[in-house]
């Protein structure tokens, strides 16, 4: 009984250590979402017009482009971090 | 052999492709219908996500709104695919773990309360319908060219085609279906782009194209800034909205994205959590293929139209005459979308030319007195025509245009389909199996569904007969809905265990109904034209327009729920358990029904 509850704890505890990683990985990659949309795209373009790209500014191309392809990037890197930190965890499905 | 020919040849045959998937894959149970058996590959789930997702307004509408604005839309494209990323991280997997059909299922357990589901069904069928209303705005205008008719046959026609192949199959019929249907849009998408880039730029692929040189070693974008100027519009590369109105549609649509339901439930049907995570990944490269595409779409074709106008190099030159339109057949595909009504032109100064410019601009309001010019002549330019009649403005062969014709009904065909299905499964599943008679038997179950279909499909038709905008905004309006509704409920119920039952429903009525208070105040009440009291030039609450409202939405449903929920119980044990393990992958089995 005792090793069981033990046992329980413990799981608790990393359940909780794997919940908080997560959480982690989600702001950061949110925080680069953001960066580059609205950022990027929107608000700092004013910045980024000194540099140019094919006839226009870089703001224009992440509104366009850059900003695509971010967001592919940063899903792919949460689903492999991700399955990772389940592993890691052990709490991957069989 | 004519263009009409070949058009009904490529959209007949590409039909016949989907109609025998649809039969081969049959759904027998209903398991089957709303969720193939889960056995569905990422890859694969991904591809049939993006032909799901990807509609009329992707395929038809949104570089034509993209190439009469430039950069200011630029929101459709980072809102339609930034959506994404918060449907990968904050919900697919959390849903798949907790395993059930339908979204307003999880919202109902979740939540404790079967008024909570009942509320998510009826915010999912508010946004759903609305949705389809779109769509039939862009089957109206493909079928509308493609058999030679008024856009409201083609209309009626559509939503035939529509309900005829939405109930044979199910989601395991789509699923198949609809991968088929992606590999027909993003064909019929990209060659005419090819073809066009190579024409203007030398470049094969599109999307660098857009970056690239012209002929004479002028960027393509410098070019085209420079021609729309002379002509009096704003300059296609700056911003010219206001920013505030530009980020929260930009946010509305990605929230939006990630609260629609028929996109959600694609994750259902995913053997693993962690496949989930993967199939939103790849939904978006599929995805993206097309998104890369469109602005290189939108400002070549541009640049065609408006040297099209202007032949002899600018206003200098002179404008296009009358007699070219009716006999140079460069200029056929003027006559043949003038029959649709979608396009039309006017010699207004009886001077046998046509002259395209702004004529709001007031700097050209003075040359156009000089030159005896007493207005625009291209006096009607659908921007949903503007995809389709892409290769024949820039003079592409016959099978190339048959070839989009089939690639925008597919489009249009998928979503509307994935969403038809979204809404029975909410009618049948989660209204009458769930709440009015769980007794209900399999058999009555997969009917009610197919007569909730016929009812949706009707609504959405007769609403899309005066649609409230151009598809792709009638689309926005759909996402602000499900912004703020949908997406909060979700995102609460899987990342706070202190929102309870009291606070997710205050919080999904209230989004809900705010938002869709503010866009009937400015498309009409239901949509019916002349009941609205203020219009999107000049909202009610400052730049905010009607479509980017679901932001604000959401925001009231987020406050709303987390002030009830201080208010009110807090959620019992057995509930912070349930969220707890949806938190982690580990024991994800087949789902079960109830």
């Amino acid at each position: 009984m005792a090793d069981q509850s033990t046992n329980s704890a413990q799981t608790a505890e990393a359940d909780k250590g794997y919940w908080q990683a997560n959480l982690r990985l989600i702001y950061i990659s949110l925080a680069i979402w953001a960066l580059v949309s609205f950022g990027f795209g929107i608000l700092l373009r004013p910045l980024l017009s000194g540099i140019s790209v094919g006839g226009t500014d870089l703001g224009f191309w992440f509104a366009q482009q850059g900003s695509i392809l971010v967001f592919l990037v940063l899903i792919f890197n949460y689903a492999w971090r991700m399955n990772k930190l389940d592993a890691e965890y052990g709490v991957d499905e069989e | 052999m004519d263009q009409f020919t070949i058009n009904l040849l490529f959209v007949g045959a590409s039909f016949a492709l989907y109609i025998g998937i649809a039969i081969w894959a049959r759904a027998g149970s209903t398991s089957e219908f709303y969720a193939a058996g889960r056995g569905v590959h990422p890859v694969t789930n991904g591809m049939a996500t993006a032909a799901d997702w990807m509609s009329a307004a992707s395929f038809i509408s949104m570089a034509g709104l993209i190439a009469f604005t430039g950069y200011d839309n630029s929101t459709f494209l980072m809102g339609w695919t930034g959506g994404y990323v918060l449907l990968a991280l904050l919900l697919a997997p959390y849903l798949r773990k907790f395993g059930k059909f339908t979204v307003s299922e999880f919202i109902g357990d979740r939540f404790y309360s079967q008024t909570a589901r009942i509320v998510a069904v009826i915010c999912l069928i508010v946004a759903s319908v609305t949705y389809v209303i779109g769509q039939m705005t862009g089957v109206g205008v493909a079928f509308g060219r493609f058999l030679e008719v008024s856009n409201t046959t083609g209309l009626l026609i559509g939503a035939g085609v529509v309900f005829a192949y939405a109930v044979f199959g199910g989601m395991k019929g789509v699923t198949y279906t609809q991968v088929a249907q992606y590999c027909v849009l993003i064909t019929a998408y990209t060659i005419p782009a090819i073809f066009i880039s190579l024409q203007l730029t030398g470049t094969p692929v599109p999307a660098l194209g857009l970056f690239g040189d012209t002929a004479s070693g002028e960027p393509l974008l410098t070019k085209l800034d420079a021609i729309v100027t002379e002509l009096g519009f704003n300059e296609y590369t700056t911003h010219h909205s206001n920013t505030l109105n530009m980020v929260l549609f930009t946010l509305s649509l990605m929230i939006g994205t990630a609260g629609l339901p028929h996109v959600i439930m694609r994750f259902f049907t995913v053997p693993k959590v962690s496949d989930a995570r993967w199939s939103a990944g790849w939904a978006l490269v599929f995805i993206a293929l097309l998104y890369l595409t469109a602005p290189a779409v939108g400002a070549m074709a541009r640049l065609n139209i408006s040297e099209m106008m202007w032949p002899n190099g600018g206003i200098d030159g002179g404008a296009v005459s009358v007699e070219e339109i009716d006999n140079d057949p460069r200029y056929d595909w003027m006559a043949t979308w003038q029959k649709t009504g979608l396009l039309d032109w006017e010699d207004k100064n009886g001077d046998g030319k046509i002259q395209y410019y702004n004529d709001k601009s007031e700097s050209m309001q003075a040359l156009a007195e000089e030159k005896g010019w007493v207005g625009n002549e291209l006096t009607k330019f659908n921007r949903d025509i503007l995809v389709l009649a892409n290769p024949e403005i820039a003079n592409l062969p016959g099978w190339v245009i048959g070839l989009v014709a089939a690639g925008g009904l597919a489009a249009a065909l998928s979503t509307a389909a994935g969403l038809l299905l979204a809404i029975s499964s909410a009618v049948s599943h989660d209204l009458i199996k769930g709440a009015i008679n769980p007794q209900i038997s399999e058999k009555g179950e997969l009917l009610s569904a197919r007569i909730a279909m016929a009812v949706a499909i009707v609504v959405a038709t007769w609403l899309g007969l005066n649609p409230p905008g151009f598809a792709a905004q009638t689309v926005a309006l759909a996402f602000g809905l499900a912004a703020a509704s949908i997406f909060p409920a979700l995102m609460m119920g899987i990342f706070s265990t202190r929102i309870n039952n009291t606070g997710a429903v205050a919080g999904m009525l209230a989004g809900l109904v705010v938002t869709l208070v503010y866009i009937f105040l400015h498309k009409g009440w239901l949509f019916i034209p002349g009941t609205n009291s203020f219009t999107d030039a000049d909202p009610l609450l400052g730049p905010i327009k009607s479509t980017s409202f679901g932001a604000i939405g959401a925001m009231v449903n987020f406050g709303v729920a987390y002030v009830v929920a201080g208010m009110t119980k807090e959620t019992p044990q057995e509930i912070k358990d349930l969220v707890e393990s949806v938190r982690i992958p580990r024991g994800a089995g087949v789902a079960q029904d109830h």
